[in-house]
């Protein structure tokens, strides 16, 4: 079967973008970069299981100023995913479908993303005394 | 009128005969993922920039290498289904479609079996 010239639906490139379209990639995006993120988690482990050689070079990499960009945007990624899944869960239960209900809830995960991820950083920094 | 058989309209797994499992399994590892990835956030601010031995004091304490576990599973059962539905969704060659979603699962095995071995060696090991 010739099934790999089909069109595909919805065509993204005639639709104009909404919030309610772009969160909705956007927590399929991030999902990816979680998947992606998550080999971050299983060095650390891994690293610590091994032994203190392993685990310095994994910390050195986390200290990184690439190593930290990547953990901040891996944070965002993460407290998007969390809250837009939060407001999916509420989804499914079959409440906020509304137009004005899902486009305030679509504006609650933005703010809630942005401040859970500052609000982590600062406590992460403070916790570590400065830069 | 239906032309499903009684059998098959009492088991309700419909055409792709898994019915709505992969779509509950999602839905409870998503809950159980909510109070587990406050937790981790919260542990990994406490332990950012910790040394060799305060990170194996952290992983290898009773609580934490049971919350770390679940943790791990949760979110390796939980990423696979949702890669596994990108990959439904936009990959339409059968046989790539069957190899990707076969290199995801047995991917989020091997690394959700290494980090739970990681855990269970730090903390029974010491």
């Amino acid at each position: 079967m010739a099934t790999e010239n089909r069109p595909l639906s919805p065509h993204l490139q005639v639709y104009r973008p909404q919030l309610t379209s772009v969160l909705s990639i956007l927590h399929r995006a991030t999902g990816i970069a979680l998947a992606v993120g998550t080999l971050l988690l299983v060095w650390w482990l891994i690293a610590a299981a091994t032994g203190p050689t392993a685990f310095d070079t994994v910390q050195s990499f986390i200290g990184s100023i690439f190593g930290r960009i990547l953990l901040l945007a891996w944070t965002y990624a993460l407290f998007y995913h969390l809250s837009n899944g939060i407001r999916h869960l509420v989804w499914d239960s079959g409440k906020g479908f509304e137009l004005g209900t899902a486009y305030a809830s679509g504006w609650l995960v933005v703010v809630a993303s942005v401040v859970l991820t500052v609000i982590s950083w600062v406590a992460g920094y403070a916790v570590q005394g400065g830069l | 009128m239906s032309a499903r058989t009684p059998l098959g309209r009492a088991r309700g797994l419909g055409s792709a005969k898994t019915g709505t499992g992969h779509w509950w399994a999602q839905r409870v590892t998503a809950l159980a993922l909510v109070p587990l990835i406050i937790w981790f956030v919260v542990s990994m601010i406490i332990v950012t920039g910790a040394d060799h031995e305060a990170a194996k004091a952290f992983i290898g304490s009773p609580i934490n290498a049971v919350l770390l576990i679940l943790l791990i599973i949760a979110t390796f059962h939980h990423g696979q289904l949702g890669l596994q539905v990108v990959i439904e969704d936009y990959i339409h060659t059968k046989w790539l479609e069957v190899a990707l979603i076969l290199s995801v699962k047995g991917a989020a095995i091997f690394l959700g079996v290494a980090s739970v071995y990681a855990v269970f060696a730090i903390a029974l090991g010491g």
